[in-house]
């Protein structure tokens, strides 16, 4: 999951709306519900923006937050092909951070704002970031595996209401394709190799594994809230429904590969359709959420250090006179 | 390449590895400002020209190999440190971004006067890839110059910074510049107007932009150019850094990657 919607399930629950104009609001769900998009400029409930700001601003910090587990093999990668392959992908990774906090930013915060909510803690990003990338199989696993499942969160998000997300979305899948198409390429590359490569690429699946099963979130609690972000195609499919998909997709690839996972009880269910596996761990889950995973420390604490260094930079580029400017689209 | 003799190949064989190893060292200290960046935007512009520079350096390994030297990824990711022909401009870590900028800058101009002089090499395997680059090059002269001047012009703190980096840095730059033993073939073959010539022109680009933006250019008396670099001899960082960049490589060399 790369960025979330979320509602506390026991606060009130027409606390959501209590205070908007019905007329405008019915006006503003009519046009929702007649597949329009919302754009900056237009009316929306507060609730609205509040959840879109969290949901785009935790997509952006977890593609810079990503950047950093692969960018540490650019400096190792095997050969011309997958260092120019991998340095163009996590490139891109950055460049969707820009475009995702400039999508953020016309909601009426600012980049700095929530570089500076990420690098304090109060904002969160994609739990699978706090998870360390070993060895030179752990970036194709996490190029191929990890964008696949950001892929399937994207493009059911790119079927959402908020026009510059949407738009950054469609664009951002474009790229993901193509480092999904790396990432496998490379998968292939190792599972198909010497016996020493072989085994680098199923130890890294194994590693894994868990934190792929943890990347859609626990499954989601039904309250009058998730309905309500349906409804404004905030949220647009349970966490549930991408993680079956995921398994649908990838589950036979990695088998076809002559590849092990770490779960005795993963099957497909040939009567309903639906994969059979293991609860993931949900306790771990919200422990490394809460900061207690074994890189979050480190993740941030480079995050903060590339910000400190970078200060005087930005402060000499802006001026004293500079001031914030919301961008139109 | 029927016209070379085996001088002018060994010549032109030692102006290739200088340059291709300048780029692969350089491409590769860029790219470990992925993530780590200013600013996005500079993050981004760090890695297009680390990329760019990457694919150039391959692009020389590759005429070497038509030379009769292995591949490029052979020659790349398998030669120790003393193997090495970089000047130490490239070698260093990436420090802070002015070091990193000022760098860039003195590093991309010497490098666009470079292969605007090989345009016109009777070696036209390395002609055509220096008019093919050239494109190329003029954005990262351009990258760097925007952000020479909005530094050196900013603040306080960024025009110390800049002037700093700049007075550390040039000696170094001037080690660019070091000649090798085939200056004269190279000439006389009309492969290369020679290192002489490209320091020269060099200077007369950088200088006065360094000037107009309000940069104090070391005085002439304290230049000591860094050599070394060409002849194998490196700084402390290079073969650290290349530990680094054939870790994977060297599990098994033989293997498909």
């Amino acid at each position: 999951m790369y960025g979330n919607a979320y509602i506390d399930p026991d606060k009130a629950p027409n606390s959501l709306v209590a205070d908007e104009d019905p007329v405008k609001l019915a006006e503003f769900e009519a046009r929702i519900a007649a597949g329009e998009k919302i754009e900056p400029q237009d009316w929306m409930p507060k609730e609205y923006r509040k959840q879109l700001i969290r949901m785009i601003e935790q997509h952006a910090h977890s593609e810079i937050i990503g950047a950093l587990p692969e960018g540490t093999w650019i400096t190792r990668a095997p050969g011309f092909r997958r260092k120019l392959a991998l340095m163009a992908k996590v490139q891109d990774e950055v460049g969707h951070a820009q475009l995702l906090y400039s999508a953020a930013e016309t909601l009426g915060k600012s980049r700095e704002q929530m570089i500076n909510d990420l690098i304090t803690g109060k904002s969160k990003y994609s739990n699978i970031f706090n998870y360390p990338a070993e060895t030179w199989a752990d970036s194709a696993v996490i190029a191929w595996l990890v964008d696949a499942g950001a892929i399937i969160n994207q493009t059911t998000n790119a079927r959402g209401s908020y026009g510059p997300y949407v738009r950054a979305l469609e664009r951002i899948c474009y790229e993901e394709s193509f480092h999904l198409k790396y990432g496998h390429d490379n998968v292939v590359h190792l599972a198909t190799g010497t016996k020493k490569q072989r085994e680098m690429v199923q130890a890294a699946l194994h590693r894994w594994w868990p934190p792929l099963m943890h990347f859609f979130g626990p499954a989601d609690k039904i309250s009058v809230h998730s309905e309500v972000l349906m409804k404004w195609k905030v949220k647009m499919a349970s966490n549930d429904e991408m993680r079956q998909q995921f398994l649908d997709m990838y589950v036979p690839k990695i088998w076809d590969l002559e590849l092990t996972l770490p779960d005795p009880e993963l099957r497909k269910d040939e009567e309903t359709g639906r994969w059979i596996y293991t609860e993931p761990d949900w306790e771990e889950f919200k422990r490394v959420i809460n900061g207690d995973g074994p890189c979050n420390a480190e993740r941030l604490a480079v995050r903060r250090m590339a910000e400190e260094k970078g200060r005087w930079v930005r402060r000499a580029i802006l001026g004293e006179k500079a001031k914030y400017v919301k961008p139109f689209a | 390449m029927d016209f070379f003799n085996e001088d002018h190949i060994a010549a032109a064989k030692d102006l290739l590895y200088k340059m291709a190893d300048d780029q692969l060292i350089i491409g590769h200290r860029n790219s470990e400002w992925t993530g780590l960046g200013p600013l996005l935007e500079e993050d981004i512009a760090f890695s297009s020209m680390a990329q760019d520079k990457i694919g150039q350096s391959e692009h020389l390994y590759e005429l070497l190999h038509q030379l009769g030297e292995s591949d490029p990824d052979n020659v790349a990711f398998t030669r120790n440190a003393d193997q090495f022909h970089c000047c130490h401009l490239v070698e260093w870590p990436i420090g802070e971004y002015d070091f990193s900028l000022i760098r860039h800058f003195l590093f991309d101009f010497a490098e666009a006067v470079r292969f605007d002089m090989l345009a016109n090499s009777s070696y036209e395997d390395l002609a055509k890839i220096a008019r093919k680059y050239r494109g190329e090059i003029k954005y990262h002269t351009m990258h760097a110059n925007t952000w020479v001047q909005q530094l050196a012009t900013g603040s306080d703190e960024s025009k110390s910074r800049m002037q700093n980096a700049l007075n550390e840095t040039w000696n170094l730059a001037l080690g660019i510049f070091e000649e090798g033993k085939y200056e004269d073939t190279l000439k006389t073959a009309g492969i290369f107007e020679g290192e002489a010539v490209l320091k020269r022109r060099w200077m007369d680009s950088v200088i006065p932009l360094l000037e107009k933006y309000g940069l104090n250019v070391p005085d002439e008396s304290t230049w000591a150019p860094v050599y070394g670099g060409r002849q194998g001899f490196h700084t402390g960082h290079l073969q650290p850094l290349l530990s680094e960049m054939t870790e994977v490589y060297a599990i098994d060399p033989t293997a498909d990657w």
